[in-house]
């Protein structure tokens, strides 16, 4: 079986061009399961339902979202597994910018969009360099020069990544991604498996919870700013 | 930079009923302007789409593309560059410095080519533009004029596919005229007469599939001249209007009167 993770921005287009490149997965007779980590909620488990495939949503809730993917990950590749796919797809949302959930050994996907800031990049930074694949959509609506400004960032933050376009509308450029996907390794198990970046530390009493502002209240790992002006522009 | 592409081979497939399509093959060669005609649903998007993503059977169309001979490929860099009424600028920043941002990640610094990016750009616009403008403030038409002489003098795609060029007071017909003379091939999906004529050669849509390419026949090329006439009788007349002048009729032609006081600048 193939293991996918797809990570992004929230609204990069995630979901719609993994739609589309289902479509064509599914056209070839090749068995696909999706599954979606969201925090809060989601109607993405709805939209992948309507393409007849199984599909697993997991809502972290009140847990810390990057240390709720890690644990999961064995639930949705057995679950995956027992469904017999050929491929089992993983949509992650809701991580932190710092985070990537890319694995060692499964095909990551990064999806961004033409819209966001030229910046934006830099704070994903590692969910960026981590990927495989760097898909880039909404096209349709910005300017060549924006889009080949966008497509040059990329390449410069991870110069091996595959970079593909892709229209979420339209579907335009999954054909392209499909067949990368079908290139991918199969993978017999995740345990033991190791992620390409580390989650950010901490076990804290906000993660469990707590919701009351003060010192008197924050137990655990904490970390707090030298309350020194930056000089400069910051940086 | 080596290799360049000298010509694209279009290899027909299936029309939407699954015909075989009626065109087998059409050769477009660089410099080449070439319309795409018929009604919305035909397939003209379709086809732009198989282009850029250089189809191989692959496409619900089964169509093929083939660059120059069919030694390439792939092409490695960037083959097509694409302009469409959608096309919106979203990053925030004054004209100049976008431009030094495009011609920097494309390694062809800066000051000659952002020269004539905006030299073409005022040519092509009837609203001339400042250098320290902020994109996102301007025009329709300034951005789309911009958007164009920056295809034709920054980006290096050999290939340009535009899908529909509005008449937003912009000189469509020299925007054609200075992408072809880049040597791009130029392939247009229109519905408006003007465009259509212009190109030497059109394909005409149908039902999913390429039906039948024409030439402009001779009549045609009369009919050209005078719609050039007309429409610069339009923009002529949209400028004077737009200025606070007065419009009337001078024989046949329309006559356009801006008081000299009123002319703020007088460009071209
Ligand atoms: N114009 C345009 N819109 C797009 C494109 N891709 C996606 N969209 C739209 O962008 C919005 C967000 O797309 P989604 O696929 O839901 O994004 P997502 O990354 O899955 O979002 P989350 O799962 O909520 O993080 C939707 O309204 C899509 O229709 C594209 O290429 N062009
Ligand atoms: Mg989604
Ligand atoms: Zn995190
Ligand atoms: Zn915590």
């Amino acid at each position: 079986m193939k293991f996918v993770t797809v990570a992004g921005p929230p609204s990069s287009g995630k979901t719609a061009v993994l739609i589309h490149t289902i479509r064509h997965l599914l056209e070839d007779g090749t068995k696909v399961v999706v599954g979606k980590i969201d925090c809060l909620g989601t109607n993405d488990g709805e939209k992948y339902q309507k393409l007849g495939i199984p599909v697993i949503v997991g809502l972290s809730g009140d847990i810390c979202p990057d240390h709720f993917y890690v644990p999961n990950l064995e639930v949705i590749f057995n679950w995956a597994k027992e469904k017999s796919a050929h491929i089992a797809i993983l949509e992650t949302a809701g991580l932190c910018h710092r985070c990537a959930p890319a694995i060692k050994g499964c095909l990551a996907i990064s999806v961004v969009d033409n819209l966001s800031n030229i910046d934006v990049p830099q704070k994903i930074g590692p969910m960026l360099s981590t990927a495989d694949i760097v898909v880039i959509t909404k096209g349709d609506i910005v300017s060549q020069a924006e889009r080949e400004v966008y497509r040059r960032k990329m390449e410069l933050i991870n110069p091996g990544a595959e970079i593909l376009e892709v229209n979420g509308l339209t579907g335009k450029g999954s054909l392209l991604l499909k067949t990368s996907i079908m290139q991918a390794a199969d993978v017999d198990t995740i345990t033991g498996r190791e992620l390409r970046s580390s989650m950010p530390a901490c076990v804290c009493s906000y993660c469990t919870g707590e919701k009351r502002i003060g010192k008197s209240f924050q137990l655990g790992y904490i970390k707090k700013i030298e309350a020194t002006e930056t000089k400069g522009g910051g940086g | 930079m080596g290799e360049d592409i000298r010509k694209i081979t279009l290899i027909g497939g299936t029309t939407k009923s699954g015909d075989k399509e009626t065109i087998e093959r059409l050769e477009i060669h660089k410099g080449d302007i070439i319309t795409l005609v018929g009604p919305t649903g035909s397939g003209k998007s379709e086809l732009l789409s198989d282009i850029e993503q250089l189809a191989r059977g692959d496409t619900p169309s089964n169509r093929a593309v083939i660059l120059n001979d069919g030694e390439l490929n792939r092409w490695g860099r960037q083959m097509v560059a694409q302009l469409s009424q959608a096309m919106n600028f979203v990053l925030d920043m004054p004209v100049e410095d976008f431009l030094e941002l495009h011609a920097s990640s494309r390694g062809t610094s800066n000051n000659p080519v952002i020269e004539e990016v905006m030299g073409l750009t005022n040519s092509l616009s009837g609203e001339p533009i400042d250098a320290r403008d902020n994109i996102t403030s301007l025009s329709g038409g300034q951005s789309r004029a911009l958007m164009i002489a920056d295809i034709a003098v920054i980006s290096d795609a050999p290939v340009v596919l535009i899908d529909e060029i509005e008449n937003a007071g912009i000189n469509r017909l020299m925007a054609l005229e200075i992408l072809s003379a880049k040597g791009k091939i130029v392939i247009v999906a229109s519905h408006d007469p003007l465009i259509i004529l212009m190109a030497q050669k059109r394909i005409v849509m149908h039902n999913g599939g390429m039906f039948k390419v024409l030439e402009r026949n001779k009549q045609e090329g009369e009919i050209l001249k005078k719609l050039i006439v007309m429409d610069n009788e339009l923009s002529a007349l949209r400028d004077t209007l737009r200025r606070g002048g007065s419009a009337g009729i001078a024989g046949a032609a329309v006559n356009c009167r801006v008081q000299a006081h009123e002319a703020d600048g007088g460009d071209h």
